[in-house]
Parts: C-alpha cells; sequence; structure tokens
C-alpha cells in the first residue's frame, strides 16, 4: 500500500464521525431510490408471473343473462384463444360474530376439469365438489379476516334465499390481487369477500340454468383488443351487455398498475429529490473538507506529485465516503425494498414473493449518488491544485473586512466583540453563509415535504368523508329498483333519511378520445351525498348537461360548454351527445353526474334508482343491520365510519410508515449537514479560536463565537426552508396526481413548526456534540506536549496581530505566559515596528531566537519546566536562568517558589 | 569545501516578483541575479520580508516569478509550464521548511516513503532516515518526536530522493539551538556526502558561519555576499 493510501486510510479514521454522517446522507438518498426500483421490479415480476402461471384473462365482459350456445360464438371472434363463461352474481353474508351484513361476490367454477382462464390458487382446503351446491371456496384475505377454515359454515342471503354454505377451501385469484367491493376505495376484507361455488348451484340460485352472465377471453398475440371488444359488444347487447373492457381496465388489474405506476412516479420523485439534496449537502460539506487540506495539497505539489495524483487521491477519498454511503444505502434500501413488497401483498394478495433485486437498482443509485459526490468534490480539488505549492501552504491570508454602513449604526455599536466576530464573518462570505444556510433548508424542506402527506391525508379524508358525505352507509342494490324503494327504505328501523341515487355504465367520449366513465345520477336538493366540490363545497347538478370532475376534464380534454358523446353501457344502450355543463374538483377518482330524473330519461328506465344513501339512528343501528341482512336484491352495503376507518389503517400501515422513514432520512440529512458544518467551521477557525483562548476568552464565549453563526444560519434556513418545502410539496402533489386520487396541497402552520423544531433539535444536538471541540483548543495544547505548538502558537498570534518578526516571537512569549497565569497578554504586539526598527539584523535575530527558547520552555506546560528544572532540560545555561524567570513570573508566588527551589537544585 | 572554479547548478537571472494584494502591490523581489554552484553550501540571511523565502520557493519551482529567468544546469526552467515545474521538483529540489509539514498521519519512513514512491532513483526510506541520525525512531507518528527529530525527519524526507538542490527555509527557526545543532549537523552531513547543492535560509548570523557563501538580503534585493574563508562546524556554534 502506498504512503498515500496510508494517509487515506488514516484521515477517515481520523474524520470517521464525519465520513459517516456524510456517508448516511448520500445512503439516505441511496436506500430511497434502492428501495423504489426493486419494490417496482419485484412487483412486475410477481405480476407478470402470477398472471401468466393462473392464466389470467386479457378481456372480461358482463351481461344480464346470455344463453349458454352464444360461448361458442364469443370463441370464435378472430383473435381469440380461450373463452370461458360463468356466472356472476352478488350476495349478502350474516357472518357468525360480525353484525354488519357483509357484501360478496360469488363467481362460478366450471362443472368439469380446471378452470381455463383466472385460475384459482388453492390456499388450504381443496376445490368444491360438483354434486355438493353448498360447498364454497373463499377467498383468502376473507378467510383470515373471519378466520375462516375448511369445514366452517356461514349464512348467505342468495336472491332473497337464506343458505348456510360450507367452506371447502381458501384461495386466492388473479382477478382479486386487489379486491374491493363495488364502490369502495380500499381492500376491507371484513366486509367484502369473495366466494367460488359450482356453476350449476350458482345457476339454480340465480335462476341462470343454461346461461352465463359473465366471459373471460384470452387473446392470440398480436391481436387487436378494441376489435374483440367491439364485436363481443355486439353479441352481448342484446343480453344486457354492459360493455366488454380489457385488463387494462380490469378493475383489481387497474388498480394494481396504478400502484406500480405510482411507485415508478415515486422512485422518479422522492430519491431524486433526496439524492439531490444529499449531492448538494455532500458536495458542499466536501469542499469545505478538501479546502482545510489545501497545505497537504501544496506539500504534495512541492515533493512533485502532479494535479492528476493528488486529484485521484481526493476522489478516492471521495469514493470512499460515497461507497460507504452507498454500501449502507444498498443494505437498508435492500432491506426497505423486501418489507415495502411485502407490505405491498398484505393489500394486493399474491400467492407468492418474487423478490429478486437485479443489479441495475443497485447500478443506477451507486452511480447517481458517487458521481453526485465526485462531482461537486472534485472542482474543489481542482481549485487547491491550480495553486502554487507555495501559496497552497501557507495558511490562507487573513480575509480582508471592511466596515460597512451596518458597522456604523447604533445596532452595531451596541454589539459586543464575539457578535461582531459573528456577523462580520457571515457578511465577509455571504454566499458560504448562504449555501450552509441553504444546506439546512434543503433538510427542513424534505422534512417539510414528508410531514406535508399527512395534512394532505387529513386534508382528503375530511373533504371526502366528512364534508362531502352526510350518509351513514350506502346500499346499492342488484338491480334497478323502483323510486318507491325509498319509502321501503324510510319505514326501516333506524333510517332518519333516504336519499337515491342512479349508477349507469357509460362510455364518455369528446373527439377521439374516449374513457369509460359511469354516470352517477343525483337527485335534485341532494344532501347526504351532493356533488362536492373541494372548494366550493355542494354543488347543485345542472337540469341538463353533463357535470365532471376537474380530471375526467383533462383525460378529455374538454371544457365547460365542450359537447360529450354518451354512450349507455346499460338498458337500451342509450346514445347522445351532452353539454359540459360545470367542471367540480375533487380528490377521488373521475366521476361524471347529471340529474337523476335527466339519467333515467334518457337511459328509458323510468323512475328508477341503484341504490340509497341513508342516515342512521344509532341506537337503533343493530336492529337495522339484522334486517338489512334479510332484504332482498342488495348487492352491498357500504358504511362511512367503516370507510373512513379502513382508510386511515390502510395510511397507517402505508403512508405514515414512509412518512416515518422520510422523516428519519430528513433528520439524517439535517444532522449530517449540520454537524459537518460546525466541525469544518471548527477545522476552519482553530487558529482563530485557539488565539482566543490564549486571550482569556472562557470555552462558552469560544463555544458562542463558534455556534452563534450556526445558530444564526439555521435561523435564516427556516424560512428559507418552509419556501422551498413549500415549493417541494407542491411538486410532489402535482407529480403524484392520478386517476385515482390527488394529493392536495395542505401546508399546516403546525408542519412548519414542526420541521423547523427538528431542525433546530438537530443543530442543538450537533452542537452539544462539538461543544467539546469548541472547548479549549485542547488538541493544541496536547500537541504542545508533543513539542509542535509553539510555532503553531506563534503562528496563531503572529496571524492574528500581523506581527512579525523578532515580534512576533516577543508576544509569543508573553501571550504564552499570559495564558498559563490566566492574565491577558500585556505587549498586544504593540512593540512591533519599534522592534523591528530598533533591532539591527543581527540583534533581531538573537532576540528572536531567545524568546522563542523561552517561549518553548513556558509553553510546553509544566512537566517540561520541571524537567529544565531538574537540570535534564535541553536549554542552554543562559536559557535555562530565563526559562526560569519566566517560570516564576507565569505562574506567581507559589509557583515561584518552586521555581526558586529548582533552580537552586541545579 | 573548496568551490572555485566547479560548474554552475543553478542561476538566476534579474528574478522580480510583485504580489498583489488588492490595489496594493507588493515588490519581494527586485530583479535579483544569483548562482548557486554544484555542492555549494550558500546561506541566505536577511530580516522578515526581505525576499529569501520568495527567492527560494522561485528556485525550487514552488512560485513562478513575475519577471526574470531561472536556468538548472544550463536548462531555462519552464515556468509557464505547471507539468515541467512538477517533474524539476520531483526529480531534482528536496525541500525542508521550518515548520516541518511532516503528514501527522504517516509515520516518519512513511512520511520519507511518500517522496521515494515518485522518485527516480531514491535511497530506502530506513537509509535516508539513518544518515540522519533517527534509524531507531521510523515507526514513530509526528505527534511521539521532538521538534528536532521531526526537522530532522522532514530534511531525511528531502534527501531521500537524492536531490540535485536543498532548499532549506530556516530549518533550525523553531528550534533550540542544541537541537538546531543537530539539524544543521544532517543538512551538512548531506551537503558533504552527497555533494547536494544546498541554500539555506536563516534569520541567525552565526549560522552564516557553516555556509561556503553568505547571501546577504534587503529589500528583495541582495546587499552584500560574503565568501567564508573558513567553514565553521556546527558543534563549534553558540547561540
Amino acid at each position: 500500500m502506498s504512503s498515500l493510501d496510508r494517509k487515506l486510510l488514516r484521515e477517515l479514521w481520523r474524520l470517521k464521525a464525519q465520513v459517516l454522517a456524510i456517508a448516511l446522507v448520500i445512503a439516505s438518498g441511496t436506500a430511497l431510490l434502492i428501495m423504489a426500483l426493486t419494490t417496482i421490479e419485484a412487483l412486475e415480476e410477481t405480476t407478470a408471473a402470477y398472471y401468466e402461471r393462473t392464466r389470467f384473462a386479457d378481456v372480461f365482459a358482463q351481461a344480464k343473462r346470455v344463453p349458454e350456445h352464444l360461448g361458442r360464438d364469443i370463441a370464435e371472434i378472430p383473435g381469440v384463444r380461450l373463452a370461458e363463461t360463468r356466472i356472476v352474481e352478488g350476495a349478502i353474508l350474516d357472518m357468525p360474530g360480525f353484525a354488519e351484513p357483509v357484501v360478496a361476490q360469488l363467481l362460478s367454477l366450471p362443472e368439469r376439469g380446471p378452470a381455463l382462464l383466472n385460475a384459482l390458487v388453492i390456499r388450504s382446503g381443496r376445490l368444491i365438489d360438483p354434486t355438493r351446491p353448498d360447498e364454497v371456496v373463499v377467498s383468502e384475505p376473507f378467510a383470515e379476516a373471519h378466520r375462516l377454515k375448511p369445514g366452517d359454515t356461514f349464512e348467505a342471503v342468495l336472491r332473497g334465499r337464506k343458505r348456510t354454505l360450507h367452506v371447502v377451501g381458501t384461495a386466492l385469484s388473479p382477478e382479486f390481487v386487489y379486491a374491493i367491493a363495488p364502490g369502495g376505495l380500499m381492500p376491507d376484507d371484513e366486509r367484502f369477500g369473495i366466494l367460488w361455488m359450482g356453476h350449476d348451484a350458482l345457476a339454480a340460485a340465480f335462476d341462470l340454468k343454461a346461461s352465463f352472465n359473465s366471459v373471460s377471453l384470452s387473446l392470440l398475440a398480436g391481436t387487436d383488443e378494441k376489435d374483440v371488444i367491439q364485436r363481443l359488444d355486439g353479441l352481448l347487447a342484446p343480453f344486457g351487455g354492459i360493455g366488454a373492457y380489457g385488463r387494462a381496465d380490469q378493475t383489481s388489474n387497474w388498480f394494481l398498475e396504478s400502484e406500480i405506476a405510482q411507485q415508478k412516479n415515486m422512485s422518479r420523485i422522492m430519491p431524486m429529490i433526496f439524492l439531490a439534496v444529499a449531492a448538494f449537502l455532500t458536495n458542499m460539506v466536501m469542499a469545505r473538507l478538501i479546502e482545510t487540506e489545501r497545505r497537504e495539497i501544496g506539500l504534495l505539489k512541492a515533493f512533485g506529485y502532479g494535479n492528476l495524483a493528488i486529484g485521484w487521491h481526493y476522489a478516492k477519498m471521495v469514493l470512499v465516503i460515497g461507497t460507504i454511503g452507498v454500501l449502507i444505502g444498498s443494505l437498508l434500501g435492500t432491506w426497505l425494498g423486501h418489507w415495502n413488497t411485502e407490505l405491498y401483498t398484505k393489500f394486493y394478495r399474491f400467492p407468492f414473493l418474487l423478490y429478486r433485486p437485479g443489479p441495475a437498482g443497485f447500478v443506477i443509485a451507486g452511480a447517481i449518488s458517487l458521481g453526485a459526490a465526485l462531482a461537486g468534490s472534485l472542482a474543489t480539488v481542482r481549485r487547491a491544485v491550480r495553486l502554487a505549492p507555495a501559496e497552497a501552504m501557507l495558511p490562507p491570508s487573513p480575509p480582508i473586512y471592511r466596515r460597512s454602513w451596518a458597522s456604523r449604526t447604533a445596532l452595531a455599536g451596541a454589539l459586543d466583540e464575539p457578535s461582531r466576530m459573528i456577523l462580520r464573518r457571515i457578511i465577509r462570505w455571504p454566499v458560504r453563509a448562504f449555501l450552509a444556510s441553504l444546506g439546512l433548508a434543503m433538510s427542513i424542506a424534505v422534512l417539510i415535504m414528508a410531514l406535508q402527506w399527512v395534512d394532505a391525508i387529513d386534508s382528503l379524508a375530511e373533504t371526502a368523508f366528512e364534508r362531502g358525505q352526510h350518509q351513514d352507509a350506502t346500499v346499492a342494490f342488484n338491480e334497478l329498483q323502483p323510486v318507491d324503494t325509498v319509502t321501503d327504505f324510510e319505514n326501516l328501523p333506524g333510517v332518519l333519511s333516504a336519499e337515491p341515487y342512479r349508477h349507469a355504465s357509460a362510455r364518455i367520449s369528446h373527439g377521439h378520445i374516449v374513457e369509460r366513465q359511469g354516470i352517477i345520477g343525483v337527485r335534485d336538493g341532494a344532501v347526504l351525498s351532493p356533488v362536492f366540490d373541494v372548494e366550493r363545497g355542494r354543488v347543485e347538478v345542472p337540469p341538463g348537461g353533463v357535470m365532471i370532475s376537474r380530471k375526467l376534464a383533462e383525460l378529455l380534454n374538454a371544457r365547460v360548454g365542450d359537447t360529450v358523446a354518451v354512450e349507455l353501457l346499460e338498458g337500451r344502450q342509450a346514445r347522445l351527445t351532452l353539454p359540459v355543463a360545470q367542471i367540480f374538483e375533487t380528490y377521488l377518482g373521475t366521476p361524471a353526474y347529471m340529474d337523476m330524473a335527466a339519467l333515467n330519461r334518457i337511459a328509458g328506465d323510468g323512475r328508477v334508482v341503484s341504490g340509497l344513501h341513508i342516515r342512521v339512528d344509532a341506537r337503533s343501528r343493530t336492529n337495522l343491520l339484522e334486517r338489512l341482512k334479510d332484504v332482498p336484491n342488495i348487492a352491498s352495503v357500504l358504511f362511512r365510519q367503516a370507510a373512513i376507518d379502513t382508510f386511515y389503517k390502510t395510511m397507517g400501515e402505508t403512508i405514515f410508515i414512509f412518512i416515518g422513514f422520510f422523516v428519519a432520512f430528513s433528520v439524517t440529512l439535517s444532522v449530517g449537514v449540520t454537524y459537518n458544518s460546525i466541525r469544518i467551521a471548527l477545522s476552519e477557525r482553530a487558529r482563530e479560536l485557539a488565539t482566543l483562548r490564549v486571550l482569556g476568552f472562557s470555552r462558552w464565549e469560544i463555544s458562542y463565537i463558534l455556534l452563534g453563526e450556526a445558530g444564526i444560519l439555521t435561523w435564516i434556513a427556516v424560512p428559507l426552508g418552509a419556501a422551498i418545502g413549500y415549493g417541494l410539496a407542491w411538486y410532489m402533489t402535482s407529480a403524484f396526481e392520478t386517476e385515482l386520487y390527488r394529493v392536495p396541497l395542505v401546508l399546516r402552520d403546525a408542519t412548519f413548526g414542526k420541521a423547523a423544531l427538528i431542525a433546530l433539535t438537530a443543530t442543538l444536538i450537533c452542537a452539544a456534540i462539538r461543544a467539546p471541540a469548541a472547548r479549549s483548543p485542547g488538541s493544541d495544547r496536547r500537541a504542545e506536549d508533543k513539542g509542535v505548538a509553539c510555532e503553531r502558537r506563534e503562528a496563531q498570534i503572529g496571524h492574528l496581530g500581523q506581527l512579525t518578526g523578532p515580534a512576533r516571537g516577543r508576544h509569543c512569549l508573553c501571550a504564552a505566559a499570559a495564558a498559563y497565569s490566566g492574565r491577558p497578554c500585556r505587549c498586544g504586539g504593540r512593540n512591533v515596528a519599534s522592534d523591528d526598527r530598533r533591532g539591527g539584523r543581527d540583534a533581531g535575530a538573537r532576540r528572536l531566537h531567545t524568546s522563542r527558547a523561552v517561549a518553548w520552555s513556558v509553553a510546553t506546560h509544566h512537566r517540561r519546566a520541571r524537567r529544565h528544572r531538574q537540570g535534564g532540560g535541553n536549554l542552554a545555561r543562559a536559557d535555562r536562568a530565563r526559562c526560569a524567570r519566566v517560570s516564576r513570573r507565569a505562574h506567581g508566588g507559589g509557583a515561584a517558589g518552586r521555581g526558586r527551589g529548582s533552580s537552586g537544585r541545579a | 569545501m573548496e568551490n572555485d572554479g566547479s560548474a554552475i547548478a543553478l542561476e538566476a537571472h534579474e528574478l522580480t516578483k510583485i504580489y498583489r494584494m488588492g490595489a496594493v502591490e507588493v515588490h519581494a523581489l527586485r530583479g535579483v541575479d544569483v548562482e548557486f554552484s554544484e555542492g555549494e553550501l550558500i546561506v541566505l540571511l536577511g530580516p522578515s520580508g526581505s525576499g529569501k523565502s520568495t527567492l527560494l520557493n522561485i528556485l525550487g519551482g514552488l512560485d513562478t516569478p513575475t519577471g526574470g529567468t531561472v536556468t538548472f544546469r544550463g536548462q531555462l526552467l519552464r515556468m509557464d509550464s505547471e507539468r515541467a515545474l512538477n517533474l524539476y521538483r520531483r526529480d531534482h529540489v528536496g525541500f525542508v521548511f521550518q515548520f516541518y509539514n511532516l503528514i501527522p498521519s504517516l509515520t516518519a519512513r512513511e512520511n520519507v516513503s511518500l517522496v521515494t514512491e515518485i522518485a527516480r532513483n531514491p535511497m530506502s526510506p530506513d537509509e535516508a532516515l539513518s544518515i540522519v541520525g533517527l534509524g531507531d525512531r521510523i515507526d514513530h507518528f509526528p505527534a511521539q518526536l521532538s521538534g528536532g527529530e521531526q526537522q530532522r525527519v522532514a530534511i531525511a524526507r528531502a534527501i531521500a530522493k537524492r536531490p540535485d538542490l536543498l532548499l532549506c527555509d530556516e530549518p533550525t527557526g523553531a528550534l533550540d539551538s542544541k537541537t538546531g545543532v543537530l539539524v544543521l549537523e544532517a543538512i551538512l552531513k548531506i551537503n558533504r556526502e552527497l555533494g547536494t547543492t544546498t541554500a539555506l535560509i536563516t534569520h541567525n548570523a552565526v549560522i552564516a558561519e557553516i555556509a561556503n557563501r553568505v547571501l546577504y538580503f534587503a529589500d528583495g534585493r541582495i546587499v552584500e555576499t560574503r565568501q567564508n574563508a573558513v567553514q565553521r562546524a556546527p558543534g563549534e556554534l553558540a547561540w
């Protein structure tokens, strides 16, 4: 190993705390990036493998009742590889020990042989026996939520008839990776389950013998999906088809793909912001660190080391620190990635998980992190190697300070000298001060960006569930019901009021853009679940035209006044054009509304409703729930409070944990930048602070000068960080906008306060850690013992007073004596000019040397002085005598007495 | 050492150096002409700010002059080429500084290795340290050495590459006289045994007695040159 490499390793060890702080900053960004990239990789790989193994269908369609023979026609559509018909129906379950009615989706399994498409993965038990009509296989998450196992039974209402169903197995299906109830937002495994039954049993229960109401297709490679959908729609239209759709629009897959897209989004934004901040901080910290290596760089140049060799030496330093960061980040990122992917499997149910991170994520993260660190540092190395060696080896010239107008104000007059030093230093290097402040501000900004999610989610939930909705439950029917049903429901026990709504599946198109989007019909004067604009509040639905959400308007590229084509996918499949009457803002989905009467009119179904929003008297809730379990035609019951609870529970298990990580990473950034700023400021100002210590400043006064600057810069960083944080939060919220949800830009005052408090605490902790270093020029004292400090002390004093030659030596003596006697330096270097004038060349040199020798003896502390007094010192006789005199002066009476005694012995 | 008639090792002609500090120009050298013969020991004496260190820095390729030329063994030094100056320093010049400038994180041997690793024909670090009498302190870190020992490590580091030119800037400036004598003896030994042309800056007029020739500096010029008839041994000096 070369000497330079040894130097590098020992320097790194010496700076280990700083190295770790920088490495952790780099690790934060790297870990986030690796976590995001490997999660995406795992989700994509797992999804692809799962879909392939279970033959997940490409096209899906539902209808009311289709004769079985049509299945052959469907299978003969050009491009169709396999077609499988089945029955899909809804039911209400009465689960033991669970008060609320549970919504279930029932799917038929082929009577003979395995399913051609959407095959089940049996997790426990077995498949159903076709000869036993009450056997069911239940979805694994539902079984877990209700602790069901093969052999258990429960009650179910199938088309108004109560049945006892026997669980024979649990399974997972590629169709229900993300299982949400119709109209639901998040999986609620307690209130929504999937059941698979025999085809004949279901056909009997729902009066669908020799018929089907759902079909799945797989397509040959290269087939035009749109063409197949169009032909399928044509075949199913006479049988109540409601529009076929491709895999992309299949609910579970849509959520899964959206989540992967969201992850990709996140992998671009969040880690990039972290990496950019980390790169900025690394750049700043490394630049200042290398600045302190100026003398070494000059020395290496003096020995004949070339710029390239020196540059490589420091590049290696950066690379080692960067590599430590990348390694920590990789380990942490891999762990987080695995944890994150496992977290996904709680909501996205896969029978297996393929977490096999490839090298790509690590290479990308490593290259970005190391590149950022190198780019910043090499600029500084380049600046340093440009200096002539003679210049580089000198301590930097004293900076030029000038009295500005600020110095002449009354306020400046009231300042004490240490405060003046702090302020002048900041004013003298405004860019450096700004950059240090900016570094801290960035960590505050990232904290604000992370904490903003809490505000945003609170605001989203409050707007969507509390301000926008006032119903306690929403009941959806299997089929359209006459509007009189409202009165029937109002007469149920505990129902305070009921408000009907109509839902119609539809395609809305504007120009060539087509969106499959259901239209909700809202009654005039609706109050329980009206159309709600996040800013304007409740909005009345205009009697004519359609009212669309801002996101849908964006997708359709439509504005108020434009005409859109609406194609209803149910009933008589009406097609008509409607004006966009209003656009409103909502955080969830891409809804479209119409006046309910108008929707019924164009659908031609008469005065019908799809469901009801109801308000419930809390006292009669249990009674009502019991009654609802027996009411026929109910497809689902969604409870608002349950939705709120599920929302927060899900958020608590996902987003809030992430926020915790982001906060931890932000604190790491904050600590990294603060610790390094203080540590480097200490290195840069070691001479100045040591001089002040020699001049009699207490440790607290020294700490005040050092930390006061950090304090001021932190205070400047708070508003700056708040402004940048707001910008980042704005960017994040606009970048995270999807069809599923929009995150509102909400930043509460408390969030700014929390971020500032966390940053200030980090600064205080760093200050507390570094305070011992600032406490005294202790390293100088130790170095004195090793015999190298006189010239350093002399240099400090010379630096301070700009003294030269003999006066420097004399002042060195005086100041050193003062330091150990606790009295102020008396000469203050005022004899500079007279010394230089008076002294001849030789005399001056002699005086200098003599004074240095004596200063040496004082400055090497009691131990060395005692050795002199015992006659073992290195000084000549004359110098020993001088040393003793100075010693007596310096230590006062007691010490003088001992000194005399010792001298006597000598 | 008798130098009359020896070849010229280093020659400077009309050297000027002006430092610009804001609006102020400081003339550190005002047209200096100087010649060092091969194997000669020259002492540069003068008050602070008289231009001694500036001259030595320029002669050693650590700094560039504002005007004038430096010729080393008949070759003009290309002051505009950083690479040329770097090679010159690497192959021909050894420096000893007043404050030693050792790398604190490297041991005595490693500090010397730092130079021998890039030199063309170096002696071993152990040999260089033995020459300055530190054969038994090779694995000590600078903080474990006294000032005199540190300076002798610095000398070992300077001579390990077998330089043609040894430039010492106040090598005894931070040392007591007894230690200073040890350091001077080491420098003299190298000058005599290796025939290294040596230039030494000092404030201490007594030290001038060990030189072949003494150059007196004042105000950026050489104001007087004195040839010592007899070179005294460092051990005979007292200050």
